[in-house]
C-alpha cells in the first residue's frame, strides 16, 4: 500500500442518491497516487453510483470530490475539461463507439485535445493498443472483438491522453476466469510501469486479492463504508462478521 | 515545458537535444518539428540526447519510438542517449513494432464490374428473402385465421390502436390538405374552359382510385412500418428474439402475425378517413368557387362508382399487409451495433414505399384488363 504518496482523489462528506432516495450517506475516503483502489460491496449498494459521482457524471446531494486537488462537481467549462483530461474511464461494456474502428476510437480524443499530426495520432493509438495486447487490431471494428478484447480496447482509449488516474467499472464482469486474470495482469503492469492510479468497481474476489492495494467496502443497509483496508487484513482481522464472511466467501 | 535543439557534429549526422518534460502537451509541438528536421537532413546517424528529460509519459515515449521507426525504415542509424531506466522500460512496453495498414482498394474496371455483380446478387437475394418471408407470413396468417384462438388478441388490439386510431389525426390532416390543393390547382386550369364543375369529378376519382390508398399507405409505412422494424430490431439486439426462439416460440407467429392483422384492418379504415377528409378539402374549394354543396355531392355520385371505391379498398388491404410484413422482416434482420436499429427502420420505410408503388402499378394493369 502506497500510503506515503500524495492524495490524488479525495471524497468528502459525499451523500448521493436519485430523487429522494439516498444510496450513499456521508462517506469520506482518499485515494493515493499509484494505488490500485477497489470499491466493493454487494449488489445495489451504490458502487457504480459512487464511481459516477467521482468522475463528475452525477451531482451529489451533498459533499465534494477532489481530483488532484480540484473539485469536480462545481467545476464548469474549461476547468472541468482540464480535470476530465487527467482521468480515463472504462465503462462496464467498454462503450466503444460502434461505428468507428479501434484506431478511430482512440484518435477521436487525440484530435479533440491535441494538435498532433494525423500520423502521430495513429502511431500513439498503435502504442496504446500494444500496451493492452491488441497490436495489429487497430483497424478492427468493436463488433469484431470479444468481450475481453473490447474491455482492453476501452482501457487503451481511456489511456489516450496519458491520464494518471484510470477508473474501471466492473472490468471482470462477463469475462471467463483466464481473460479476467489477463486483465488483472494488465492492471498490475500498468500500475507498476506507468504509475497509474486505479479506482476499480468490482465484486470479483479473485481479482481483488490479485490487484488491490486497498479496498473500501460499502454497505447497502447503513449506506456507508463498513470497512477499509487490504483484502487479506479484512478477511482475517475485520471486526465485522459480514466483512470477514464476504472475503472468505462463506455463507 | 520541453525544448529541442539541433547540432551537426559532422556532415551527414544529426544530434537532437531534447530537454524538459515530455508529456502530451509539450510533446505535441516537438513532434512535427523533430520529424521535419529529420526529413530535411536525412542523417545517416541520429543521436537523440535525452539526458535533460526529467519526465516522459506515453506520448513522449511515442516521439522517441517514432524517431527510431523513421530512421530504421530508411536503413539509417539511431542512438538514444541518456534515457532514464524507468523510461527505457516504457520504450519496450509501448513499442508497437510493425504498424498494420488497412488494405487500400484500387479502383479498376474489373473491380467496378465485380461490385456491380455483387450488388445485383445482393438485391436478388434480398428480394427472394422478402418474397419468402411474406409467403411464410401469409401461411402463418391463414393458419391463425383458421384457428382464431391462437392469435394474441390483446397485442393485436394494442397494435391496431397504435397504428390505426393514433394515426387518424395525421391521416385526416394530410387527406384534407391534398384534397384542397388538388381541387385548387385543377380549378385554375379548368377555369379557362369553363369546366370548374368537373373539379369534383377529377378529385373524387383520383382520391378513390389512386391517391387515397397511396398516401395512406405511405403514412402507414413511415409511421407504423418503421415502428415495427425498430421495435423488433430492439428485441433482436437485446436477444429477446433469440430467447423466444430457444423457448420454442415462433417469432413470426408471435410478433409478425399480430402486426399483419393490425395492418390489414387498419389500412382500409385509415384510407376511408383520408378519403372523407380529401373530399371535405375539395368541397371547401368548390364552395369558394360558388358551387353549393348539393351540386358537389351530385357530381361525386355521378363521377364515381362502387367499383372505384372497392378497387381502392382492395389495394389498401394488400398495402397494409405489405408494409406490416416488410417492417417485421427488416426488424428481424437487424444486425449488431448502435446504428443497426436505425438502419432497419430506414430500410423498412424505403422498401415499403418501393413495394407500394410497384404493387400499385400492378393493380393499375390488372384493373385495366378487368375493366374496373
Amino acid at each position: 500500500m502506497k500510503t506515503d504518496s500524495e492524495t490524488v482523489i479525495r471524497v468528502e462528506d459525499l451523500t448521493a442518491g436519485y430523487g429522494d432516495v439516498v444510496i450513499i450517506d456521508n462517506i469520506n475516503f482518499e485515494v493515493k497516487a499509484g494505488e490500485v483502489f477497489i470499491i466493493l460491496g454487494g449488489s445495489g449498494c451504490g458502487k457504480s453510483t459512487l464511481l459516477k459521482h467521482m468522475i463528475g457524471l452525477l451531482p451529489p446531494v451533498k459533499g465534494e470530490v477532489f481530483i488532484e486537488g480540484k473539485e469536480i462537481v462545481s467545476a464548469v467549462g474549461q476547468e472541468r475539461v482540464d480535470i476530465l483530461r487527467r482521468i480515463g474511464v472504462m465503462y462496464q461494456n467498454g462503450a466503444l463507439f460502434g461505428s468507428m474502428s479501434l484506431m478511430e476510437n482512440i484518435c477521436l480524443v487525440l484530435e479533440e485535445f491535441t494538435d498532433l499530426p494525423r500520423e502521430a495520432m495513429e502511431f500513439i493509438a498503435e502504442m496504446r493498443l500494444k500496451v493492452v495486447g491488441l497490436q495489429g487490431s487497430s483497424h478492427k471494428m468493436p463488433a469484431e472483438l470479444s468481450g475481453g478484447m473490447r474491455k482492453r480496447a476501452a482501457i487503451a482509449r481511456a489511456m489516450a491522453l496519458d491520464p494518471k488516474i484510470l477508473f474501471l467499472d466492473e472490468p471482470s464482469a462477463g469475462l471467463d476466469p483466464i481473460t479476467s486474470s489477463q486483465l488483472d495482469d494488465l492492471i498490475i503492469e500498468l500500475s507498476n510501469s506507468l504509475g497509474f492510479t486505479f479506482v476499480i468497481v468490482t465484486h470479483e474476489l479473485p481479482s481483488i486479492y490479485k490487484v488491490a492495494d486497498r479496498v473500501v467496502m460499502l454497505d447497502i443497509n447503513t449506506k456507508s463504508i463498513i470497512a477499509t483496508g487490504k483484502p487479506d487484513y479484512l478477511r482475517d482481522k475485520s471486526d465485522n462478521d459480514w466483512v470477514r464472511q464476504f472475503f472468505s466467501r462463506e455463507s | 515545458m520541453a525544448s529541442i535543439d539541433y547540432q551537426v557534429p559532422q556532415k551527414g549526422d544529426l544530434r537532437l537535444i531534447i530537454q524538459g518534460r515530455l508529456d502530451v502537451e509539450s510533446t505535441t509541438p516537438l513532434w512535427s518539428q523533430a520529424l521535419k528536421k529529420l526529413a530535411e537532413t536525412k542523417p545517416e546517424t541520429l543521436v537523440v540526447d535525452v539526458n535533460a528529460v526529467d519526465y516522459c509519459d506515453g506520448t513522449g515515449i511515442g516521439l522517441l519510438l517514432e524517431l527510431r521507426r523513421t530512421q530504421q525504415e530508411n536503413n539509417r542509424r539511431i542512438q538514444i542517449e541518456g534515457l532514464k531506466p524507468e523510461f527505457q522500460q516504457l520504450m519496450t512496453l509501448f513499442d508497437p513494432g510493425q504498424i498494420s495498414k488497412p488494405l487500400a482498394e484500387k479502383l479498376s474496371f474489373g473491380r467496378f464490374i465485380k461490385r456491380a455483380g455483387q450488388l445485383g446478387f445482393k438485391t436478388w437475394d434480398d428480394l427472394r428473402t422478402q418474397i419468402s418471408f411474406l409467403g411464410e407470413l401469409a401461411v402463418k396468417f391463414l393458419a391463425a385465421v383458421l384457428k382464431p384462438g391462437s392469435i394474441r388478441w390483446t397485442d393485436t388490439f394494442l397494435l391496431a390502436e397504435k397504428s390505426g386510431a393514433d394515426a387518424v389525426g395525421i391521416t385526416c390532416m394530410l387527406g384534407f390538405l391534398i384534397g384542397l390543393i388538388l381541387a385548387f390547382q385543377s380549378a385554375r386550369g379548368m377555369e379557362q374552359y369553363g369546366a370548374q364543375i368537373y373539379v369534383a369529378d377529377l378529385v373524387a376519382l383520383v382520391l378513390f382510385r389512386e391517391l387515397g390508398p397511396l398516401i395512406t399507405a405511405i403514412i402507414f409505412a413511415a409511421r407504423s412500418g418503421s415502428a415495427y422494424a425498430a421495435e423488433l430490431g430492439t428485441m433482436k439486439v437485446n436477444e429477446e428474439i433469440d430467447a423466444m426462439t430457444t423457448m420454442g416460440l415462433d417469432p413470426v407467429k408471435f410478433l409478425a402475425v399480430p402486426r399483419m392483422i393490425a395492418g390489414l384492418f387498419m389500412m382500409p379504415l385509415l384510407t376511408m378517413f383520408n378519403l372523407l377528409s380529401g373530399l371535405i378539402g375539395c368541397g371547401l374549394v368548390m364552395l369558394s368557387l360558388g358551387f353549393p354543396p348539393v351540386t358537389f355531392l351530385n357530381r361525386i355520385q355521378n363521377a364515381t362508382s362502387l367499383g372505384d371505391f372497392t378497387g381502392g379498398m382492395v389495394k389498401t388491404l394488400v398495402f397494409g399487409m405489405l408494409v406490416a410484413g416488410i417492417g417485421c422482416l427488416r426488424g428481424l434482420q437487424t444486425g449488431t451495433g448502435a446504428s443497426a436499429v436505425g438502419d432497419s427502420a430506414t430500410r423498412a420505410v424505403v422498401t415499403s414505399i418501393i413495394a407500394i408503388v410497384v404493387v400499385d402499378g400492378v393493380f393499375a394493369v390488372v384493373y385495366f384488363f378487368l375493366g374496373v
